[in-house]
């Protein structure tokens, strides 16, 4: 266990250097939503998921990152597993690049465009509902931010997710408090977040995001509900750089030389 | 006599009967769009999210990343509307093979009025990349459409409507991705219709033949893409051109039309339809009427 935590500690390391790296390179990004869901894309992909298709080509364990701008780190995650080529991150946004700012379903391993919010978990559900019905292995992973929840859309899928029990879903919001005009709870508040999703069918736990225990506890739990699944990950925005950490000015923007420098220090 | 809703119903029992990973979406409507002939049929694989158009669409698009056959269904207004960027951004940028099929479309709806009365919904769909837009005539035409669509991939906006329309095919007529299908050779004229609008063209052409003019009709079924070919040669072949459709001028066939003569062969072009105007209550033959969409309109063009 203990060694285990080590590596995806270590593996998280190494894709907060990716993403600083990339946003640097492109000169524009989401520094501070890619950083506060590092430790949940690792989390997901390195524990027990099935990148491997089934027999009707249909991959058997998926992803649908309804929170798109977080590109940057799905990209590195993809990358750390073998689907981008490393140094393709660093043409990120470029006008020669396949790697769009928001995630593309041409890039290998990505099976749905998004980046539109509010969108992500309605399609993630369509794919739980199939293998439900079809009577296929896997799950399905999503991951939200908590700004996305003031989309209606997201309430309506959530209904979807209850009314056909779709306990192969693992909805994951990143419950990172901020949005791009300031709190949250100052734009408008979606506050008292388990009342909401239980009231709605869904079997909640509340996790520190950054804490591998904490998140592969949450999966392994998720995976043996009879409910839908909705794991709050309190994160920190710009996790792990000082100073972009719970500032809202870091959702959408790149670093000066200096301040790239700095942020390298910090994460090595 | 019968609608080409009422045709997709009676499709969808078919085809899901011969193939189990048919599914079907609706979203509260299934009485209307007549998916509710497939539920009855197939409950376990027809799928009703409720009065939320948006998480329909965003459903099906999940279901149709799963390789399932996937139709969805509400009404044109709610569909092209209230989950147009649903489409644009998640269906149609993702390129799923999905089949969108929208009813109560144009005027055509009749007594629900303006707020039901989708009159944009080809402006809407021609607008997005990937989309490919299918307006049948007749039960014949829907079926044989819903029939080449399962052999096409990508996004499929299929225009259905609620009123029942008149036999215009045979068995025999098969249709295609880019084709039209053309009545007559006359070179006095050509009426560009599509739908609802495709009998009337025929008895304005039947009645014009008896005054010694002769023009031909030319259904656009596969609106995009478009049968250039077909058009730039019926502007060549022909004195006079006019379309007639049951929606808008604005970003309709009529426009379409336009755009292709503009760039290959320029030629005037009158266009009838519904013009900058939001449809009304009324029986349809009353509405039609009021908004200038019928054969007498096209007899006095000629």
């Amino acid at each position: 266990m203990e060694e285990n935590l080590n590596k995806l500690n270590n593996i998280s390391k190494n894709i907060r250097n990716d993403i600083i790296d990339m946003i640097y390179a492109a000169g524009c990004g989401h520094p501070g939503g890619s950083l506060s869901c590092v430790e949940l894309l690792v989390a997901i992909y390195y524990h027990n998921f099935n990148m491997n298709l089934d027999k009707n080509g249909d991959r058997i364990d998926k992803l649908v990152l309804s929170k798109g701008h977080a590109a940057p780190a799905y990209y590195a995650v993809l990358s750390s597993l073998g689907y981008i080529p490393h140094k393709d991150l660093f043409t990120l946004r470029k006008i020669d690049s396949y790697l769009e700012g928001h995630p593309s379903n041409k890039i290998s391993g990505v099976d749905v465009s998004s980046g539109s919010l509010g969108q992500g978990l309605s399609v993630a559900n369509g794919m739980a509902l199939s293998k439900k019905i079809y009577n296929n292995d896997g799950y399905v992973y999503c991951i939200v931010g908590d700004g996305e929840l003031e989309e209606g859309q997201i309430w309506e899928a959530l209904m979807t997710s209850n009314k056909y029990n779709l306990n192969n879903l693992i909805l994951i919001v990143d419950n990172n408090g901020l949005q791009i005009d300031g709190s949250i709870k100052n734009v408008k508040s979606v506050d008292n977040l388990e009342e909401k999703f239980n009231s709605f069918g869904m079997y909640v736990q509340s996790i520190n995001g950054h804490d591998f225990e904490d998140i592969l506890n949450s999966i392994d739990n998720a995976k043996k509900s009879k409910k839908p699944n909705v794991i709050i990950a309190n994160t920190i925005k710009g996790k792990g750089i000082s100073f972009m950490e719970n500032k809202v000015e870091w959702h959408g923007k790149s670093l000066t030389k200096e301040e790239y420098e700095m942020a390298k220090q910090q994460l090595n | 006599m019968k609608s080409t809703r009422k045709a997709y119903g009676e499709f969808l029992c078919d085809i899901g009967s011969k193939n189990k990973d048919v599914v079907v979406f609706d979203a509260d409507l299934a009485q209307a769009t007549y998916t509710k002939e497939f539920k009855k049929l197939f409950p376990n694989r027809h799928f009703d999210i409720g009065i939320a158009e948006q998480d329909m669409i965003g459903t099906a698009c999940g279901m149709a990343l799963t390789k399932k056959i996937v139709f969805a269904s509400t009404f044109a207004m709610f569909m092209t509307g209230r989950a147009y960027e649903q489409i644009r951004n998640t269906a149609a940028y993702s390129n799923i093979n999905i089949n969108l099929c929208a009813t109560h479309s144009g005027l055509a709806v009749g007594e629900d009025g303006a707020t039901h009365q989708c009159i944009e919904d080809i402006a809407l769909m021609n607008v997005i990349p990937n989309m490919k837009i299918f307006c049948p005539s007749d039960d014949i035409s829907t079926k044989k459409i819903l029939e080449e669509c399962l052999k096409l991939d990508g996004p499929k906006y299929i225009r259905l409507g609620r009123n029942e329309l008149k036999d215009v095919y045979s068995m025999n007529d098969e249709f295609r991705e880019g084709g039209s299908k053309t009545f007559g050779n006359g070179t006095d004229g050509t009426i560009f219709a599509i739908g609802s609008t495709v009998d009337i063209a025929l008895s304005a052409k039947e009645i014009l033949k008896s005054k010694n003019i002769n023009v031909r009709v030319v259904d656009l079924y596969s609106i995009k893409p478009i049968d250039k070919d077909t058009i730039i040669n019926c502007a060549k072949q022909t004195d006079k051109l006019i379309s007639i459709e049951d929606h808008s001028i604005i970003g309709g066939i009529g426009s379409i039309i336009s755009n292709v003569l503009t760039q290959e062969y320029p030629k005037k072009l009158i266009k009838l339809g519904v013009n900058d105007k939001f449809g009304k209550s009324g029986d349809v033959e009353s509405l039609y009427k009021m908004y200038n969409i019928t054969k007498e309109e096209i007899i006095n063009f000629f």
